[in-house]
């Protein structure tokens, strides 16, 4: 079956998405994606879109249900890579994605996580649960 | 009898109609914006084309024009327009004609007023019609200029500069309408991209009026931006827009603005980690 690869980068978690998702492959992601963070004790995800150049209410629905069940398990989300075209399509379809982050690349995008993590007082070499 | 006959009052007497319709439109001008050459030429090639429509009998020029008459004055009219003489100015080349036309008719015809009346009314509903037309093309080429402008003004009042690394300014200047938005938020958006910036300041101190409508795709550009990734500025915000903006009931709450560019540059300095200090 189609799956979507979840690549771990050190206490985080890289989700590429480069294919049209549809309502089975989204299930599955989900699904992988939080047995991942619970196996791996990731603090973070990662979401590239760049790959995107279309998006729908769904999607936009899909990145929500993600981050919220991420953040119940501990790991914040962020999405990184967004083209124009996609941002101004989710803006006019009003979906802003209030309490996701954001970020330019998946460089900044890993920056971020570190910077909040630090914010929140764990240390960035924190290997303690490795 | 008709239109034959006028063709051959006009060819009679061109010097003298042409004489009489030259001090006319000299008169109605009311600068000398043409050179006195330049309206002798067109004035002649007008009358030489009339007189051929004439002669063959064209009334319907909508469907009819072998003589190039109307494709003479549509290019008349499209100069005319493009060098700023006003509409009446420009049908006047047209109308002028008239007084002097039937001029010359009274004098052939003295001894026949039927004939006078008749030919009158032919001329005059001929030249009406030119006329008119003139008036069309003149406002067609103005309405022409006016988009192009329009096209010009887009394209240059969207101009994305970069501050610093990474902080972008985006002063707007003008009336922001829905068109308008779409272009700078494209612009933003495509920016953010290719100079990877994470800060963008949009200074509004040239936007003359602030109504729900500008304020939200001010709100949508900021949110589209937030979705890429990058963190957005509101600033110039003056006085009075400020209170339009509490008036309407406008939530800007969720955007950081302030008062002037050189503010919401020092934070976003601070943002990145830099200070601007003495050397």
């Amino acid at each position: 079956m189609e799956r979507i690869p979840i690549l771990k980068v050190g206490r985080f978690l890289l989700v590429t998405i480069q294919v049209d998702m549809h309502d089975q492959l989204a299930l599955t992601l989900q699904e992988d994606l939080t047995a991942r963070i619970v196996s791996t004790g990731a603090r973070g995800v990662l979401i590239d879109i760049s790959a995107l150049d279309m998006v729908d209410s769904f999607i936009g629905r899909m990145l929500s249900n993600i981050a919220g069940m991420a953040s119940i398990l501990d790991a914040e989300t962020v999405v990184v890579g967004m083209t124009p075209s996609v941002a101004i399509t989710l803006v006019e379809l009003g979906l802003s994605l209030p309490g996701i982050k954001t970020a330019l690349n998946v460089d900044l995008g890993l920056e971020l996580l570190e910077h909040s993590l630090a914010a929140r007082g764990e240390s960035s070499a924190g290997s303690e649960d490795a | 009898m008709g239109l034959e006959e006028l063709a051959g009052v006009i060819e009679r007497n061109e010097g003298e109609v042409l004489g009489d319709w030259l001090r006319l439109q000299t008169q109605s001008l009311s600068s000398k914006r043409i050179a006195e050459a330049q309206l002798k030429t067109e004035s002649h090639r007008f009358l030489l084309a009339l007189r051929e429509t004439l002669r063959l009998g064209t009334t319907d020029l909508t469907k009819d024009d072998r003589t190039g008459i109307k494709d003479f004055l549509s290019e008349l009219s499209r100069d005319r327009a493009v060098q700023g003489f006003t509409p009446s100015e420009t049908a006047m080349f047209v109308f002028s004609l008239k007084q002097a036309l039937f001029k010359c008719l009274n004098k052939e015809m003295a001894a026949d007023p039927k004939a006078v009346a008749e030919n009158t009314w032919l001329a005059t509903e001929l030249l009406d019609r030119l006329g008119l037309f003139t008036v069309e093309i003149y406002q067609k080429s103005r309405e022409g200029i006016i988009n192009r402008q329009q096209q010009d003004l887009l394209e240059l009042s969207t101009p994305v500069i970069e501050l610093w690394h990474g902080i972008l300014a985006l002063p707007l200047i003008g009336t922001l309408d829905s068109a308008r938005t779409q272009v700078v938020m494209q612009n933003l958006l495509e920016a953010i991209v290719s100079r990877s910036a994470t800060l963008a300041i949009i200074d509004i101190t040239g936007v003359p009026t602030v109504d729900t409508l500008v304020a939200q795709h001010l709100l949508k550009t900021v949110s589209a931006a937030r979705l890429m990734g990058a963190d957005c500025l509101i600033s110039g915000i003056r006085p009075q827009i400020a209170q339009t903006i509490i008036h309407l009931g406008v939530d800007l709450k969720d955007v950081v603005t302030k008062a002037t560019l050189a503010d919401a540059f020092r934070l976003a300095l601070q943002k990145r980690n830099l200070a601007v200090g003495k050397a």
